[in-house]
């Protein structure tokens, strides 16, 4: 076991040295460097100065050896100052993920309390009117496109019923306690309905699956009240699986995280993702990138842990 | 077994009468036939309404439905109905053009794993491990931001007036083959255990033969569901990104694009925010009930197999 986590620790750490150089380098594809930034600052700068100015900041030496001086500073802790917030990067970094674990925390919890009972109902009944409506549902909440739904949310509770802000930018402001949770709610409405399709579709194979068991017949023939079969034999076997759409969906959810932060200009991660790289804050950008990939990976291996610590008949052992 | 006892015309009546049996899935290629058909005779509903996408007219901002402009006019006093369908023509091709290219890219990558094994197998799924895991939209708008005079493409290229739905392409076909090549690759390691496989082997086929000939034809039904199921997502990435104003750029439209302004428009005129919205939903939501309808028709025992 320890064995395997260590494994798995260390795949994590390879994956993101990978992608930090990976990510290091689209960054230098983007358009413009600090130096083209500095020229269209200040007018009077020659060609000349611009050119000592590259070979000062070291970028006219080639990508590898620029990226290799990056991570010895990184790994000693210097991580560059953010050009768009005026502060160290990690300074602006962690409200903002302290933010977007806020964020998707709530939204998980919504998914599940809202998500699971829907899998389950339409599982003790397949095919039935219920199941195909849970069924759609599902189908609804992935096919939409979360900028638009939020959209349509903006619509309805702001600009319909005026009950619920269109922006979240009071977080962090000293605002009350109301103030943060009107202006969550909206965020987490729109992050919830997307979600609540995957829960509820896994829970619904996984019980159906489930109550095909042989110690489901059992339970029953042992005479066991069908709640008490429900609740107590298949509920438990069924809920096992469920842990891995933690993992799967952190992706997923980060994704939508980006959308919907930007949308209702809620201060966490994605936002910040979005307006670094549009205001060509290089930087800021990066390491943002690298703690939301790292995050994912870890949610990913959790997922993958308690699914081992849930299921005991899972083994670790050859499975690297 | 079937695959082998049976002829191919059989199977595929088979496959059909399932699928006919799926009412919300035929129902769901009826609209996507409507749709695609609606979407590319644009120029004819155009000539009809007597009427122009790009026609800007500031004297006719924010009309209603009329017998003229159907579902009414844009803040630029544009035909929103007409655009929709130039928007849809755009969107409908890059779903489909980048699907199809992931599923190529995908099938070739699980084929050539599934088939050889060994380490590069043991590479690929934990490449496509760490692919599935990663942050995709931040990555997406990474490399929609990046300059492509720095990759070193011709400048005719680059200034051509289509480079945006290229690069769009380009881009989902780099992250959308894990989910083929895996499926690929899982039904290829049972595939080439068949005697037709060893038998093909012993009569002297070549590798690439027997992968693309005998044992390509035994895994379609998984890519063309995967297919399926991918084109809505496709659309539904080609959106998010053109909504950020990252993918297909004006004068180009698509559903995307023409919700780009929606945000400052929803005081105004919530309507325009809805119907491009609506047209996305319900392409997308066509093409996974299309998917799982294919899926219950080609694959029967899918649900089981695949994780």
């Amino acid at each position: 076991m320890t064995r395997y986590i260590l494994n798995r620790i260390g795949q994590t750490a390879i994956v993101i040295a990978i992608m930090s150089f990976v990510i290091y380098g689209l960054i230098g594809l983007m358009p413009g460097d600090p130096i083209d930034l500095m020229i269209a600052a200040d007018p009077k700068m020659t060609s000349a100065d611009a050119a000592e100015l590259r070979e000062l900041y070291g970028l006219d030496k080639p990508i590898y050896e620029r990226y290799w001086n990056w991570a010895l500073a990184a790994l000693e802790g210097d991580l560059g100052y953010s050009r768009l917030y005026a502060q160290p990067v990690l300074d602006v970094l962690w409200p903002a993920l302290a933010n977007t674990l806020i964020l998707l925390g709530l939204t998980m919890f919504f998914s599940i309390i809202i998500g699971l009972p829907l899998g389950i109902i339409a599982a003790l009944k397949p095919y039935s009117k219920v199941d195909y409506f849970v069924n759609f549902l599902a189908f609804g909440g992935i096919s939409t496109p979360s900028f638009w739904l939020a959209l349509l949310l903006i619509i309805f509770f702001s600009v319909q019923l005026g009950i619920l802000p269109a922006s979240a930018m009071v977080i962090g402001n000293n605002a009350g306690f109301w103030e943060h949770a009107a202006a969550l709610a909206l965020p987490v409405m729109t992050l919830t309905i997307h979600s609540i399709a995957s829960y509820s579709r896994h829970m619904r194979s996984n019980m159906i699956e489930i109550m095909r068991r042989d110690y489901i017949r059992t339970a029953r023939a042992k005479g066991s009240s069908e709640q008490r079969v429900v609740l107590k034999h298949a509920l438990r076997n069924a809920l096992i699986p469920v842990v891995t759409i933690f993992g799967l969906d952190f992706g997923t959810l980060f994704s939508g995280a980006l959308v919907t932060e930007t949308i209702f200009a809620y201060p966490g991660m994605g936002k910040l993702i979005f307006d670094s790289i549009m205001g060509n804050d290089f930087n800021m950008a990066l390491i943002a990138l690298l703690f939301a990939t790292l995050m994912t990976m870890i949610g990913n291996l959790l997922a993958d842990l308690g699914y081992g610590w849930l299921d005991p008949r899972i083994s670790y052992q050859g499975n690297s | 077994m079937a695959a082998i006892t049976r002829d191919s015309e059989t199977m595929l009546t088979l496959a059909w009468r399932r699928f006919r049996r799926h009412t919300v899935a035929l129902f769901c290629a009826g609209v996507l036939i409507c749709m695609a058909i609606l979407s590319f005779s644009a120029p004819l509903i155009e000539l009809l309404l007597n009427t122009d996408a790009n026609l800007v007219n500031l004297y006719e901002r924010f009309a209603g439905p009329s017998w003229k402009h159907p579902l009414g006019t844009d803040e630029l006093g544009r035909d929103v109905f007409v655009r929709l369908l130039y928007g849809g023509q755009v969107s409908l091709m890059v779903g489909l053009t980048a699907a199809f290219a992931a599923a190529v890219f995908g099938t070739v990558i699980g084929l050539i794993a599934g088939y050889y094994g060994g380490k590069f197998d043991a590479f690929l799924m934990r490449t496509t491990d760490a692919v599935i895991a990663l942050p995709l939209l931040p990555l997406l708008i990474v490399l929609a931001a990046i300059a492509l005079s720095k990759l070193g493409l011709s400048v005719e290229l680059m200034e051509s007036e289509n480079i945006s739905l290229y690069r769009i392409i380009v881009i989902v076909a780099l992250f959308g083959w894990t989910t083929v090549a895996r499926l690929v690759r899982g039904r290829t390691l049972t595939v080439r255990e068949r005697d037709f496989v060893l038998a093909a082997r012993s009569q002297g086929a070549s590798a690439p033969r027997i992968m693309f000939v005998h044992i390509l034809p035994n895994v379609v039904s998984p890519i063309l569901v995967a297919t399926t199921l991918s084109i809505g997502n496709v659309i539904l990435l080609e959106s998010v990104l053109s909504f950020f104003g990252l993918g297909i750029q004006p004068p180009i439209a698509s559903w995307g694009n023409l919700l780009t302004n929606a945000q400052e428009l929803i005081w105004q005129a919530p309507a325009l925010v809805i119907y491009p919205g609506l047209t996305i939903f319900l392409t997308v939501i066509s093409f996974n009930f299309l998917g799982d309808g294919l899926q219950d028709a080609l694959d029967p025992q899918a649900m089981e197999r695949s994780d």
